[in-house]
């Protein structure tokens, strides 16, 4: 009997060797992101779902903090030879990871050398045309891309004897409303999150005026800044007016306004698509999605929107055998089903055309009213040289340089003029900067 | 008799102090030399390639309205820190000192918040003074008063000084304790029995006899509210409204860490050692004289 069990436990020992060394085996790809919470959840879901899809390769997703802190993170792990295979890296650090040659395999390369079939065609074009150069290589896979709508509180509009479904697809039907809400006595008519983004980036490319020169610097790093032209003007103008007449109210650099609107108090907010999840979850009114709005003296407006989020950046110095992986991941990730899923759970837009008809055949859109303005907004018309996106160096900074005059307007400080000349005057400089560390 | 200590082997002496001067060479002198290496050049953030420009980084900097504002900002912000910090713990000190019943208990209690991080103690107060969901900003509103550090400078000046002093107050408390248990208490009795008031006493026997420790105190605080505040302003206020709360320290670390512009914070933070080396010498040249030891 003694006999029998230890040789039962010799064959139970040689199965388990056996298996670890198969799973050692499968080759393992690192993949650092930026996620915590549902998001969190979400992306731990599609690497488990791949992993179980095959044997050969096993991905590793770590969280390595916020954006910024993932960036990076993946910065000093490049410097020390330690770097992942992929990283996701915030639309705002795309100029700078274009930049670093040496550091990154480009997506479109990456998939020619591996031999995997890839139509970088099949993305939304508004997407895509983010993260490609002007020849129309795609260098990082889009993956979370959202772009700003409007969040209407139905409830507050009825309360201040307004239609909830009036419409509100202009900004001089949106100060209409703001003036009716204000009189009523409401404390928050209009709030907003990342005004940089809402406001400037995305208010130039939807009326078709540039951001920056060079197109939007996505011809060279020779760029410069350009938002401080009449329309942009005139809309920051507009604010500071409401501001100063306590019909918008800031509530910080990020998207601190959130729960402001989450809770009820505001009536309107503009904040990323992505923020879907976030009001359905919480808000105890009736909200409504609507397209941001634009100016309707403009000619030319509405043009498109343009995306915030991140993409996946695959990095250099690993094995062959490896990129084959990470191309077989992206793929993965790409696919309609996971793509079409993260779309419905999110409220990121579906990154490809097929996710999006298969969210549509689904039903979602009917059942979630809303939920499709963003895409629509985003692929209405063919993107401009305006409209394509932004490649700007620094932007992170900039952006801050950004976020710091128009808190100046808000208060009372500086006029519109005055703060966004300062702000590309300011942002010019760290251009060059990043010009002259690039050349 | 004097008796003296003389060490016969001539090597001893250095070896006894070789980890002392391995640690600073390690962790001071090599970081700083590197900071001034890279101060002169642009590198871009993956290290693949960097651009001479000599003192470039300076000019760039010291030509910038900008920076030089952020001086302004610093001398304000370390001068609330430093009074507040340590006036208020040595009001407290002192007070401590005097309570008899449950002393130990008051002490620990007061001793407490150092132990919170920074980028905690900065959530705190964040919190507590959110103007959408702080406890206190919604009391300041019910009492009329409308409170938005996200807009207004001088609130959000008072609040990175605040959150930044309340964590530096038990510190200073500590010190401050051991220094009054250290004065005779036989002097005070004296002055007492003499007619000498609290205050009198106060101000003519202990806080002389206070002032190595409160010297001590001062270098040290300088130094916290020059170089350890980033952490409660970054969560806080991020350096704004505008420019507001962006001390020279702030804009180190996130010219660097978030902006990736490592040349200009490099120069940065050489120009930062530069001027706490001249503080520090200021303090001891001029303000240690008027030290009793």
């Amino acid at each position: 009997m003694a006999y029998r069990k230890t040789l039962a436990g010799l064959v139970a020992a040689t199965i388990l060797a056996g298996s670890t060394t198969a799973s050692f085996a499968a080759t393992e790809i690192q993949w650092w992101h930026a996620f915590t919470g549902r998001l969190g959840e979400l992306l731990a879901e599609q690497v488990e779902k791949f992993n179980a899809s095959q044997d050969d390769y096993v991905v590793v997703a770590s969280h390595k903090g916020n954006y910024s802190e993932t960036l990076n993170a993946g910065i000093a792990a490049f410097r020390a030879g330690e770097q992942p295979h992929i990283l996701q890296v915030f639309e705002v650090g795309t100029a700078t990871m274009m930049s670093a040659k040496g550091a990154i395999v480009p997506v479109y390369e990456l998939m020619e050398n591996t031999g995997k079939p890839f139509d970088a065609d099949a993305y939304l074009a508004a997407v895509k045309g983010y993260y490609t150069t002007t020849d129309g290589e795609m260098l990082s896979l889009p993956y979370n891309s959202s772009t700003p709508v409007l969040y209407v509180n139905r409830d507050a509009l009825e309360a201040a004897g307004l239609d909830p479904d009036m419409d509100l697809s202009t900004w001089e039907q949106v100060g209409t409303a703001l003036d009716a809400l204000k009189a009523n006595g409401s404390s928050c008519p209009l709030t907003t999150a990342w005004q940089s983004w809402v406001h400037l980036e995305n208010l130039s490319a939807y009326h078709n005026v540039p951001f920056a020169t060079k197109e939007n610097g996505f011809a060279g790093t020779d760029t410069e800044l350009a938002f401080n032209g009449p329309v942009q003007v005139a809309h920051i103008s507009a604010m500071g007016e409401w501001a100063k007449d306590g019909k918008f109210i800031y509530s910080g650099r990020r998207n601190e306004g959130g729960a402001r609107f989450r809770s009820g108090e505001c009536a309107f907010f503009t904040e990323s698509s992505a923020g879907y999840a976030g009001v359905k979850a919480e808000a105890e009114f009736a909200f409504d999605i609507r397209a941001l709005p634009y100016w309707s003296s403009v000619e030319g407006a509405p043009q498109n929107t343009i995306i915030g989020g991140a993409s996946l950046w695959v990095m250099s110095g690993h094995e062959d055998e490896e990129y084959a992986g990470v191309a077989e991941f992206l793929n993965f990730l790409s696919s309609a089903d996971i793509q079409a899923n993260w779309h419905q759970n999110t409220g990121y837009l579906p990154i490809t055309a097929a996710a999006y008809e298969q969210t549509k055949e689904s039903g979602f859109y009917k059942e979630n009213p809303g939920t499709d303005i963003a895409i629509i907004q985003m692929t209405g018309k063919a993107p401009t040289a305006n409209s394509k996106g932004l490649r700007l160096g620094n932007f992170d900074q900039i952006r801050g340089i950004i976020d710091e005059e128009l808190e100046a307007v808000w208060a009372g400080d500086k006029d519109a003029k005055t703060a966004l000349d300062s702000a590309v005057e300011r942002g010019n400089q760290l251009l060059r900067r990043f010009e002259q560390a690039n050349r | 008799m004097q008796k003296r200590v003389v060490f016969n082997n001539r090597l001893l002496p250095y070896l006894l102090l070789a980890p002392q001067i391995v640690v600073t060479m390690l962790f001071f002198f090599w970081p700083a030399g590197q900071a001034i290496y890279q101060s002169a050049y642009i590198p871009d953030p993956f290290g693949l390639s960097s651009q001479f420009v000599g003192w470039g980084n300076f000019e760039f900097l010291l030509s910038d309205p900008y920076y030089l504002a952020s001086f302004k900002t610093t001398v304000v912000f370390s001068t609330l820190v430093t009074v507040t910090s340590m006036g208020a713990a040595l009001w407290l000190a002192v007070m401590a000192d005097r309570v008899i019943k449950g002393s130990s208990a008051y002490k620990t209690l007061l001793v407490w918040p150092y132990a919170v991080a920074p980028a905690v103690a900065g959530v705190l107060w964040l919190f507590m003074f959110n103007p959408n969901v702080g406890l206190v900003a919604w009391y300041l509103g019910a009492a009329g008063y409308d409170w938005n550090h996200v807009l207004n400078d001088g609130e959000a000046m008072g609040l990175v000084v605040a959150a930044s002093s309340w964590r530096q107050i038990s510190y200073n408390f500590l010190f401050f304790l051991a220094g009054l248990q250290a004065i005779p208490k036989s002097v005070i009795e004296a002055a007492a029995i003499d007619g000498a008031s609290f205050a009198r006493r106060f101000w003519t026997i202990v806080f002389p006899l206070l002032s190595p420790t409160t010297f001590f105190l001062l270098v040290v605080n300088i130094v916290y509210a020059f170089f350890e505040t980033f952490g409660v302003i970054h969560t806080i206020t991020a350096g704004g409204p505008q420019q507001a709360t962006t001390i020279l320290v702030y804009k180190v670390f996130s010219d660097g860490f978030v902006g990736q512009d490592l040349g200009s914070s490099a120069a940065q933070s050489v120009i930062l050692l530069v001027l706490v080396g001249l503080l520090t010498v200021v303090q001891f040249r001029y303000i240690e004289r008027k030290v009793h030891y």
